[in-house]
This record gives structure tokens, C-alpha cells and sequence, in this order.
């Protein structure tokens, strides 16, 4: 079952009026249950496949077919349910609410559900736990570590249940004890079952997953790990 | 997301940034306690006056000589008034002003010269004392009767009843006091003295009446009197229309309140435009709101928020923010009544329904103001909001 399906994406945009090719015919398949790592330099159109896979964007051609169903054709606010629904955002500098307690960030995605209070915190409480954060949950993001702070926002990423977790260079503001931790979490997490997209620069963290996938100018040139063949790692 | 998470969120928020939360409330606070004090004011000025026309009698005509040089109206002139269909009585009148004195004590009064039938006429009472009598009249006797406010300057608290004032240096006997009755329309009816008709005449060198006051059987009559009395004097003095002038109580209650009325609207009119000005201040605070939260906005589309959700979220903001400024502009208003009814002795008159029309505009200024900013919140791309900082 392909959990991610993506076939001849492109993807162009207008930057101070000089076209930019950000993805020229992107094909990849993600299995459910799997941990893949998208490695590449600044500039080589990962941050927007991270868009299209986050369902932010939309592929100008190409399908992308997320838990069965194209993503293309759909209208803004269906994008929305299914980033609510469907893909759990880890990013770089946590991007958690400032004025909210990390109980509050981790119940935000249940709010736009429209779930009933009682039900939300209960499940944010077992979600922070989860990451070790239980005797935390009242503090404001600016009283936490760097570290627990990411563990926060993974926290908020699973709170949904979604089957794609998908992040965005999770260590990269962290130093590399705390990534260690990091990364054992999202190990952990893909044990579980969830299906993992991990975004980075840094072949190390790309390492921990199951397979690695390249992109460079626009292109994904290589693929590594039990799915397709092996190759060298640079 | 349902609308009171909405509100407490949007109450965080407001709270969360206290100063300026403040100061942009402080628009429709100003804005809707305004509009709350001025229309009171308006109303308990148009209701005090209404009221002292009104306890002149709704059945009671005035003439008034404006030139007495071309009409000369005599007191035997004035009794044809008493003639006509549907008159009950009639007390003419001679005025003037008079320094009244009483050893060191000295009083700057109107003086009212009329007969006994004034005392129904304009339906006064004597708290002491007696009234003017007709053989009063005849006699041209000496005698005053005192306002209540004159008495008290020259009297004190003592008894007046029997004692002496005199005027130009003629001394005339105090029979009675009249009970206190409050003024109208800039004439002071407890600052006046009475005397009868032909001492005022002599005292003040004139024949000519200046004000008769007609007194009509019933209030349905007064019509027909009034038409009547313009009859007689048209007779009397031909082509001399602009020389005098009949009106009667009704007349004058409309035109004074259609004037408070239009005053009373006019102020609430001024006090609305700061009402708006309040909702331009409140749309501005939130367009900054909304850029400076740009990033939150990314975040929490990135999470799952949908257009309207943030559109409520941010209009929500609004509102509690033009709403709260609207209650405590209510209550200020009111308080600012008080103040203003007990130490300045204003008369003030709450409108419940003005006070809630505040209100309600104040909250509509939140939601046409904010919608604005909201629709721009909403409207932002994820993507760019994300990479904001």
C-alpha cells in the first residue's frame, strides 16, 4: 500500500521575474510504514517538495496521490483537512504558538477538528507523555529547552493521528546530543507504524532512516535503502 | 472551532498586549460613553423644559405686546378677552423691573402687576398669607405679595407676612408669600414680586398692558379662544399683526422640544463619528495584529486551520475588543451621568434604549472593522506566513 505517490511532479514559480524550476519531473513512492530521508543542499528544490508532500502547494503538473487521493485538484480548504488529517509538521525551529502551554500547541490540530474539550486534552496529555514532556505541560515554549521544545511540537504533530509524520530538518536548531534524541524518537515513532519523511542537509541525521532519496536542482537523482537497490553514500 | 474557545482566545490575546488593548478600546470607550452622557443630557434638558411649560397649564393662551409704542393695549381692552366664547378668566398684566429693599437687604426682582384672578389663571399659591384681592385693585393699595425666592432675600427665614419693603423709596406692605414654584424658560417664577394691577401702573408710569394671560374652559377650547383673541386684536389693532403675538402652552412645548429634540440629535450625531473613529483605530491595531502574527498564522494553517477559521478567530478579536470598550463606555457613561447630575446639578435623563444602541453600534464597528484584517489574515498563503519573521 503506497502511502506517497508521486508522478512526473513539476513545480515553477516566479522569483524577482526570473522563473525558477523547483521541481522538474519528480516521481516517488512512499510505502507506509516507511522512514525515508530526502537529502539535499539549499537551493535543490527540497523545500518544495516538503510543501508538496505537506500539501501547502500544489504541483503545477504531475499527480500526487496521498493515502489514495489526489492532492492536485484540491481546493484550499480541503488542503487544510488534510493537513489537518492525513500529515503530522515537524519543523526546523519548532514553530510552536509563543503565548500558548505546550498542552495548548499539542491540542491546536484537535481544535480545527472541532473535538469536544475534555476528549483533546485527554488525548495532548497522552501525546505529551508519549514524549516525555508530562511534567511540562503548563509551561510556555520560551521555558523549554530547545529539545523539549521539538519534543513539544512532535508531540503536536501525533496528536491527530496522521499516517504521514513529516519533518523538516528537526535537529538542524538543535546541538547533537539532543538531536540524538530527536532522532531515537522518530526512530521509535516508525517502529510504531508511522510513516516518516524526514527532510535535512545533514547525511548523518539522513542515515538513521530506512532509505535515503537525493534531490538536486529539481531533480531526485538517486535513491538508497531496502526499497530500491543501494548505492554509495557521499 | 465554536465561538466561545474563539472568545477566550480572542481574550488571551487581548490580554496578552494590556497597553495597547487599552488604548484601542479607549476609543470606543470615549466613543460610546459620549454618545451616553450627551443624549442624557439632551433629554433631561428637553424634559425639564417640557415639564415647566407644562405646570403652566396645557389651557392657558399668553398675549404679548412686543411694541408698545404701536399697540396700546388698556385694561379695558384686556377685559374683552373675557368676553370671548370659551375663555374662563383672564389676567392682564403690567411688568417691569424693580430694586425691592428691606433695611440692609436689597433684591433686583420682577415686578408683576395683575389682578385677583391671576392666582387661578396661572395657578399659583400663597404658602402665607393672602393673594392680591380685587378691592386691592381698586383701592391701588400699597401692598406686594413676594415670590418665594424674593422673600428669602429679603426675609430670610423670618415671617415677611405684615412687614415692610420699599421701592423707590415707597414703602409697601408685604401680605403674603407665594409658594415656590421653579422658573421658566429664563423667567425665575419665585424671583418676582406682585402688586395690584394699578399700583404697578403708576409705579412703573404706564397704562399699557403687555401680557395677558387667558385661561381656556378646557384644553380643547383653547383653539377657539386663540382664534378668537386673534380676532379681537386684529379688530383693535389693525395692520399691526408683527406688534403682538398669541400663542398658547401646546405651541410652545412643540417647538421647545422639537428643538431639544434636534439638539439631543445632533449631540448623538457628534458623539457617533467618535464612535467611528474609535472603529478605524480598532482596524488599525488589527491590520498590525494580523503582520505581526503572520508567522502564527503560517503555523496554524500549516496545522489544519481553515480561511474561517482564522477570519473568526481574527474578527472575533475585534469584536471582544470594540464590545469591551463598548461595555465600559456604558458603565463610564452612566457613572459620568451621575457625576455630572450631583455635583453639577445637570438634569439628566438616561436613554436605556440610546445606551443599548451604543452598545450594539459598537459591537457592529467590531465586526465591519475587523472583518478587513480578518479577511487578510485568511487570505495569507501558508507557505509565505511560515517563512515569515
Amino acid at each position: 500500500m503506497l502511502m506517497i505517490d508521486i508522478q512526473e511532479m513539476t513545480k515553477t514559480y516566479r522569483l524577482g521575474g526570473e522563473t525558477v524550476h523547483a521541481l522538474r519531473g519528480i516521481s516517488l513512492q512512499v510505502k507506509r510504514g516507511d522512514f525515508v530521508a530526502i537529502v539535499g543542499p539549499s537551493g535543490s528544490g527540497k523545500s518544495t517538495l516538503m510543501n508538496m508532500i505537506g500539501c501547502l502547494d500544489r504541483p503545477d503538473s504531475g499527480s500526487y496521490r496521498l493515502d489514495g487521493k489526489e492532492v492536485r485538484t484540491m481546493k484550499d480548504d480541503e488542503l487544510a483537512v488534510i493537513r489537518n488529517q492525513k500529515i503530522g509538521f515537524v519543523f526546523q525551529n519548532f514553530n510552536l504558538l509563543s503565548k500558548l502551554t505546550a498542552l495548548e500547541n499539542v491540542e491546536l490540530p484537535l481544535i480545527y477538528r472541532g473535538m469536544k474539550v475534555k476528549e483533546r486534552r485527554t488525548i495532548a496529555y497522552e501525546c505529551l507523555e508519549k514524549v516525555g514532556l508530562q511534567e511540562r505541560v503548563h509551561h510556555l515554549p520560551n521555558q523549554l529547552s530547545g529539545g523539549q521544545q521539538q519534543r513539544v511540537a512532535i508531540a503536536r504533530a501525533l496528536v491527530g493521528h496522521p499516517p504521514i509524520l513529516l519533518a523538516d530538518e528537526p535537529t538542524g536548531a538543535l546541538d547533537s546530543k539532543t538531536s540524538k534524541e530527536i532522532m531515537h524518537i522518530m526512530k521509535q515513532l516508525n517502529e510504531q507504524g508511522h510513516t516518516i519523511v524526514l527532510i535535512t542537509h545533514d547525511w548523518e541525521v539522513a542515515r538513521e532512516a530506512k532509505r535515503i532519496v537525493r534531490i538536486q536542482d529539481g531533480e531526485l537523482l538517486e535513491e538508497r535503502g531496502e526499497f530500491v537497490g543501494d548505492s554509495s553514500i557521499h | 472551532m465554536g465561538i466561545l474557545p474563539s472568545i477566550k482566545m480572542a481574550w488571551r490575546s487581548i490580554r496578552g498586549n494590556k497597553l495597547r488593548s487599552f488604548l484601542t478600546m479607549l476609543g470606543m470607550i470615549i466613543g460610546v460613553s459620549s454618545v451616553i452622557v450627551l443624549v442624557s443630557i439632551g433629554r433631561g434638558s428637553s424634559e425639564q423644559v417640557t415639564s415647566q411649560i407644562n405646570q403652566l397649564g396645557t389651557n392657558l393662551l399668553t398675549v404679548n405686546v412686543m411694541n408698545s409704542d404701536e399697540v396700546k393695549l388698556t385694561v379695558e381692552d384686556a377685559n374683552k378677552f373675557r368676553e370671548l366664547s370659551g375663555v374662563k378668566d383672564i389676567a392682564p398684566i403690567v411688568s417691569g423691573r424693580v430694586s425691592v429693599k428691606q433695611g440692609a437687604a436689597l433684591a433686583q426682582v420682577s415686578l408683576i402687576g395683575t389682578t385677583a384672578s391671576y392666582e387661578a389663571v396661572r395657578d399659583v399659591n400663597v404658602s402665607s398669607g393672602r393673594f392680591l384681592s380685587d378691592i386691592d385693585v381698586e383701592y391701588r393699595q400699597k401692598i406686594v405679595v413676594l415670590g418665594a425666592t424674593t422673600a428669602q432675600t429679603l426675609f430670610g427665614f423670618g415671617d415677611p407676612v405684615g412687614q415692610y419693603v420699599q421701592i423707590d423709596g415707597t414703602s409697601f406692605k408685604v401680605v403674603g408669600v407665594l409658594a415656590s414654584k421653579g422658573g421658566s424658560l429664563g423667567q425665575s417664577g419665585d424671583d418676582v414680586i406682585l402688586m395690584p394691577l394699578s399700583t404697578a401702573q403708576r409705579l412703573t408710569k404706564t397704562m399699557n398692558i403687555q401680557t395677558v394671560y387667558i385661561q381656556a374652559d378646557k384644553a380643547s377650547d383653547v383653539n377657539l379662544v386663540m382664534v378668537g383673541a386673534k380676532r379681537l386684536l386684529a379688530h383693535l389693532f389693525p395692520n399691526n399683526e408683527d406688534s403682538y403675538s398669541v400663542f398658547n402652552q401646546q405651541d410652545l412645548m412643540e417647538t421647545v422640544s422639537s428643538v431639544a429634540d434636534t439638539m439631543t440629535l445632533m449631540l448623538g450625531g457628534i458623539a457617533g463619528i467618535s464612535l467611528l473613529v474609535g472603529g478605524i483605530g480598532i482596524m488599525n491595531i488589527m491590520l498590525v495584529s494580523v503582520s505581526e502574527r503572520t508567522k502564527e498564522i503560517g503555523i496554524r494553517k500549516a496545522i489544519g486551520a481553515k480561511r474561517r477559521h482564522i477570519l473568526l478567530q481574527f474578527l472575533v478579536e475585534a469584536v471582544v475588543l470594540s464590545s469591551c470598550g463598548g461595555a465600559i463606555g456604558v458603565v463610564l457613561g452612566f457613572g459620568v451621568g451621575q457625576v455630572l447630575k450631583s455635583v453639577m446639578g445637570m438634569t439628566i435623563s438616561y436613554s436605556p434604549s440610546v445606551s443599548l444602541l451604543a452598545f450594539l453600534f459598537s459591537l457592529l464597528v467590531g465586526v465591519v472593522f475587523g472583518v478587513f484584517p480578518a479577511n487578510k489574515a485568511a487570505k495569507l498563503d501558508p507557505i509565505q506566513a511560515l517563512r515569515y519573521e
